[in-house]
């Protein structure tokens, strides 16, 4: 008689949360231990230590706020704008058939423009300040958000449509109750993606144009080989974005609940 | 009480055609739906009973053919022709009670009375103290009486069922089974009853309609006087009905079943 060896070991990674932490402090002392060492050249790279102090001394002077508040103003704007925007369109696209066939057309012919390319046009047309870059932001939130906003509302089960129907719900409520909630995972995982696309745009026309917002002070800083100050702003950005991302994962929690654990 | 016995509501179709894609499923039904009486809808898979239904509910449009509504529903009805659905049709986004209150907001039901009659309806189906739960959190058979309160909460003239109990184990159908058999006793409604078990035909039905394969037409009508709440399992004369119904059916199921299906 021989046992029946277990044969389905493996193919199921668990999550261990202390494990992430360790990494990315390692990595941390790694690169500073490299720098105090003279391994690398802090002119190139600049180390976790004089990165931090760069980041107290923008806060302290407060010229951090000034660059943060421009650019998260740009932000808020295109991205609400884009976004409003989108989730009309989409919403019609999903909706009507007069609406879809012509709006894909044009949806797919602009959507694969890289934006940033238009960043001289939308200067040409909205001048060098503020309009232009909204406009950038606001145009590239805009076609995910389209996209999204359709696939979101295609994916809506129609059977949940025609048991509206049956019972006698009137059109803008079978809109309201079902189509819009139903389609409210997918609209809200595309913010993901739109967040992101809007913080790469608002980088990129800060970097055209202006002298004020991060992606100026980013572009600034490079351009004294300040790698400091440059890093800094780097670092800020990329506490924007997970402070989005983290501010999305709320509002996932928070409306679509109904989905369980 | 619930789906005022008073009304007699009953249906009648007439040189009902449809197909999809150039196939004919349905081909020149005639159907009288007695009032207050159950009538069956048995066939083989893809003879179009399914469809015959939403064409009698309005859900489907026939290619040709006419559905009139005989006598006047109640004052009291909400939707005279309601339907409750093989995969129950629930918002997943709405509790309990929020997926039977969506089907009375649009109505000019004030709000207590809403809430009033959503509460009476989860009472009757046994789901009052469920009321708040979501559905992912219930078991298909509850799901389906979520599906029947949500129906009753209208007070419908005709109750049309497409394969209520097809999602379902087979325990759990039993125990369905016998609630919509008290149901229905206990109310009267005139009800459409589709399904591909002769089990449930002969147990619910008054009028058993026999669809023949594509291109659907009606086979035969069998007939079932005993009342509902007489009709015993192991009954003989029931055994005996389904007997020949599986025989009517038989040849057709089998050629059903080797066909390629077409989407």
């Amino acid at each position: 008689m021989t046992d029946v060896p277990f044969r389905a070991t493996g193919f199921a990674p668990r999550r261990v949360a202390w494990a992430s932490v360790a990494t990315l402090l390692g990595l941390l002392a790694l690169w500073q231990a490299a720098a105090s060492l003279g391994w690398l050249r802090t002119e190139f790279l600049s180390s976790p230590l004089l990165i931090g102090r760069a980041l107290a001394a923008l806060i302290q002077s407060g010229e951090l706020w000034q660059h943060l508040a421009a650019s998260l103003q740009r932000l808020a704007i295109g991205w609400t704008v884009g976004t409003v925007a989108g989730l009309a369109v989409g919403l019609a696209l999903g909706l009507f058939t007069l609406a879809r066939s012509p709006g894909m057309a044009v949806v797919s012919a602009l959507f694969p423009i890289p934006k940033i390319a238009l960043v001289p046009l939308f200067i040409i047309w909205f001048g060098i300040g503020e309009g232009s870059k909204i406009v950038t932001l606001a145009f590239g939130v805009f076609f995910p958000t389209v996209i999204n906003t359709m696939a979101g509302v295609d994916g809506v089960p129609r059977g949940l449509i025609r048991m509206a129907q049956s019972f006698g719900v009137p059109y803008g409520a079978i809109v309201r109750k079902i189509v819009l909630p139903g389609a409210a995972p997918a609209i809200l995982s595309g913010f993901r993606i739109t967040t992101s696309t809007a913080i790469i745009l608002l980088v990129a026309a800060e970097m055209i144009g202006a002298d004020r917002g991060i992606g100026a002070f980013v572009l600034q800083a490079g351009n004294l080989y300040d790698t400091d100050n440059l890093l800094a702003g780097i670092v800020v950005l990329s506490s924007i974005g997970l402070t989005i991302a983290w501010l999305l994962g709320q509002l996932e929690r928070r409306l679509l609940s109904w989905r369980g654990p | 009480m619930i789906g005022a016995m008073t009304a007699r509501v009953g249906l009648s179709a007439a040189g009902i055609r449809h197909g999809y894609q150039g196939l004919s499923v349905l081909d020149g039904i005639d159907l009288s739906v007695p009032a207050g009486q159950v009538t069956v809808l048995v066939g083989p898979s893809g003879c179009g009973k399914s469809t015959m239904l939403g064409i009698l509910g309005g859900l489907i449009r026939p290619d040709a053919g006419t559905v009139a509504i005989t006598g006047t529903p109640a004052e009291d009805c909400l939707n005279p022709l309601t339907y409750v659905f093989q995969d129950f049709a629930l918002l997943p986004w709405r509790s309990v009670e929020g997926n039977v209150a969506l089907v009375l907001e649009h109505t000019e039901m004030p709000a207590a009375a809403r809430a009033q009659r959503v509460a009476e309806v989860l009472e009757l189906t046994g789901l009052s103290d469920f009321a708040t739960a979501w559905p992912r959190q219930l078991s298909g058979g509850m799901r389906q009486r979520v599906g029947i309160a949500r129906a009753l909460a209208v007070r419908p003239a005709v109750l049309l069922m497409d394969e209520p109990l097809s999602a379902l184990d087979a325990q759990t159908r039993d125990l369905l089974l016998e609630e919509f058999v008290r149901m229905i006793a206990a109310t009267g409604l005139t009800t459409v009853y589709v399904t591909h078990n002769l089990g449930e035909a002969t147990r619910l039905g008054q009028q058993i309609v026999v669809l023949g394969r594509r291109p659907g037409r009606v086979r035969q009508i069998l007939t079932i006087d005993r009342p509902l709440a007489e009709r015993l399992p192991g009954d003989d004369d029931l055994a005996r009905v389904e007997a020949e119904l599986w025989t009517l059916l038989r040849a057709d199921a089998l050629a059903a079943e080797r066909e390629l299906v077409h989407d």
